[in-house]
């Protein structure tokens, strides 16, 4: 990563994000989309220029470590409710197009 | 009925045990007034009159019991409230303010809401809000731009936009909202409420559709801090199927009428330094003074980190959400737009229902966690939130609470910041440290500005203290008016 110099992306870096993210995106969308995350990249610029001493711990380490709940039977939401939410089901089971040919 | 609506959580209680109104009255009373000001203001996504009034009339027979026979009535016993369309309530639909959970019908309430049903509370319906909470104006909802009551050319604030303006206008005495990163205290502000952003894990997120999962919360909004304690009472505590909700014990807040004597209030300097309307910090600056005026010690204090609030929460929160919204896909719930292959259905449903927000933020998360950039941003963002979270450590070593400005301006006009996503979100560089440290903070009216659009206040407490924060506010608002003013009745 190259810092202090104005952030640029290219047409082929944001297709790629948005292939990762899967979105499909039109071609006026993943222009727009370019030029926006370059400025608000752009604007992150200035975190990069703060020294943080080394002993400083990331804050997505929890203090006290999260627990497990028992592995316990407990009744869940009846199948029937949650298939009624399904765009395509065939036999209580969600439909999607073949993946294997 | 228009007297009805205009009772406080307490008066409508002490009125329903003693029988002088019945909860039916009392919700069809907000209905109508909903009905006439839903087409002005567009708060609600779904509104449900006929669940209502059935919850009402359980409440009424429950009431008629317990006059009878005697016995504790619940705290929200039929008393209606308004739920964001993020949290489920079981058979509403919940949109989350996206096209891609149009059909969405959840099967299951949300804790939080939950817990106001067990209260008694009876639910009038699902408020409009940003798309998955994304966004500080309520302009980001797919299905309608809600306006503010004090003005209808301004946006309400966001994401909990149209639960701010409808316990604003009246449409409701109680709301939910959520607050990821000011999405409670900014709408409040902007409509002249008052609203609560617990601690991180004080309330159950389960049912609450995630968007930042290290930052959600579940909050409460109402004209006033006593009001905002009714809800937050029957809110907190543990829940064990949200594996982040904190096991401390519950504590119900019970205010008093006393003044601020001995409690000492931090304001940190450079706040009044940024680049905040006039009249915005001259009404802080008077509502400070009124604290002092109150008894409250004013101390200086330093938050050093949090001027870099901005860029670490819009790469944190944007690269969680990136991971929370991979679930929409179209192959188990909402819409799905076809397409020959798996792959192909993922990205055409996901590209076509999201909205251009969501997407950027999306966009944005995924570029932070990728390859080759991980560490300069998601990585620093994660050190700089925990240089952010000491700062506040040290200030409350000094101070019980640090006052705070919500938002640069007052309400500002609906499509402001249009085309320009990077001038909206440095408008929440004052909401976003409370998130960022996990803390608790409540925002209430202070003032007006020249248009007579309402000021609102922030109080900051360290973790677990909402009691603190609801009653040094309850204080302010036992000796001021500011939250009991209602938007000009010409207008709505």
């Amino acid at each position: 990563m190259r810092y202090n110099q104005a952030m640029s992306l290219s047409q082929q870096q944001v297709e790629h994000i948005a292939a990762l993210a899967r979105l499909e995106l039109s071609a006026e969308e993943l222009d727009r989309f370019r030029r926006q995350l370059a400025a608000i990249l752009d604007h992150f610029q200035q975190l990069q220029s703060l020294e943080i001493p080394a002993e400083v711990l990331s804050a997505d380490h929890p203090e006290e470590g999260m627990t497990l709940r028992p592995d316990e039977l407990c009744p869940g939401l009846a199948l029937d409710a949650l298939m009624r939410n399904a765009p395509e089901s065939e036999r209580r089971q969600f439909k999607i197009p073949p993946v294997f040919e | 009925m228009t007297e009805l609506i205009q009772l406080s959580l307490q008066q409508m209680r002490r009125g329903l045990l003693a029988g002088d109104f019945s909860s039916q009255e009392l919700t069809r009373a907000y209905l109508e007034r909903v009905e006439r000001l839903e087409p002005h203001l567009n708060a609600f996504i779904t509104l449900a009159p006929e669940l209502a009034l059935r919850q009402a009339r359980a409440a009424d027979e429950r009431l008629a019991e317990i006059r009878r026979q005697g016995g504790e009535a619940p705290p929200l016993l039929g008393v209606p409230i308004a739920i964001k369309d993020v949290l489920a309530v079981r058979d509403l639909p919940c949109t989350a303010g996206s096209r891609i959970l149009e059909t969405f019908v959840p099967p299951y309430n949300a804790t939080a809401v939950e817990r106001v049903l067990e209260a008694g509370a009876v639910v009038l319906g699902k408020t409009n809000t940003d798309e998955f909470a994304m966004g500080s104006s309520t302009e980001n909802s797919a299905y309608e731009v809600t306006r503010n009551p004090w003005n209808l050319e301004r946006v309400p604030g966001g994401s909990s936009g149209g639960s701010a303006a409808a316990v604003a206008a009246r449409m409701a005495p109680l709301a939910l909202g959520t607050d990821t990163g000011g999405s409670v205290r900014q709408p409040a502000a902007f409509c002249g409420v008052t609203g609560l952003k617990p601690t991180y894990g004080r309330v159950s997120r389960f049912g609450l559709f995630a968007y930042a999962s290290s930052l959600d919360t579940v909050g409460a909004l109402a004209r006033s801090a006593e009001e905002v304690a009714g809800i937050y009472n029957a809110l907190h505590g543990h829940d064990r199927r949200d594996a982040t909700s904190l096991k401390h014990p519950r504590e119900e807040v019970v205010l008093k009428n006393e003044d601020l004597r001995g409690l000492r209030v931090g304001i940190v300097a450079e706040h009044f330094q940024h680049d905040l309307q006039p009249e915005v910090a001259r009404a802080l600056q008077v509502a400070v003074q009124q604290l002092e005026t109150l008894g409250a010690k004013v101390l200086d204090v330093q938050l050093p980190h949090t001027r870099y609030a901005v860029p670490v929460y819009y790469i944190i929160a944007p690269a969680e959400a990136s991971a929370n919204l991979a679930r929409y896909d179209g192959v188990r719930y909402g819409p799905r737009q076809p397409a020959e292959t798996l792959p192909a259905v993922y990205a055409r449903t996901r590209g076509k229902l999201f909205g251009r927000e969501v997407k950027r933020r999306i966009m944005l998360g995924t570029f932070a966690l990728s390859a080759g950039y991980q560490e300069a941003y998601y990585g620093k963002a994660q050190k700089v939130r925990r240089l952010i979270q000491q700062d506040f450590v040290r200030a409350f070593e000094k101070v019980d609470l640090i006052a705070a400005p919500v938002t640069p301006t007052t309400a500002f006009p609906i499509g402001a910041h249009r085309g320009d996503p990077l001038s909206m979100y440095l408008e929440d560089i004052f909401t976003l440290p409370a998130n960022l440290a996990g803390l608790p903070a409540i925002a209430f009216p202070v003032g007006v500005d020249d248009q007579n659009l309402p000021v609102g206040m922030q109080l900051i407490a360290p973790a677990l203290h909402e009691d603190r924060l609801l009653q040094a506010a309850h204080s302010y608002q036992q000796a001021t008016s500011w939250h009991q003013r209602t938007p000009d009745p010409e207008l709505l």
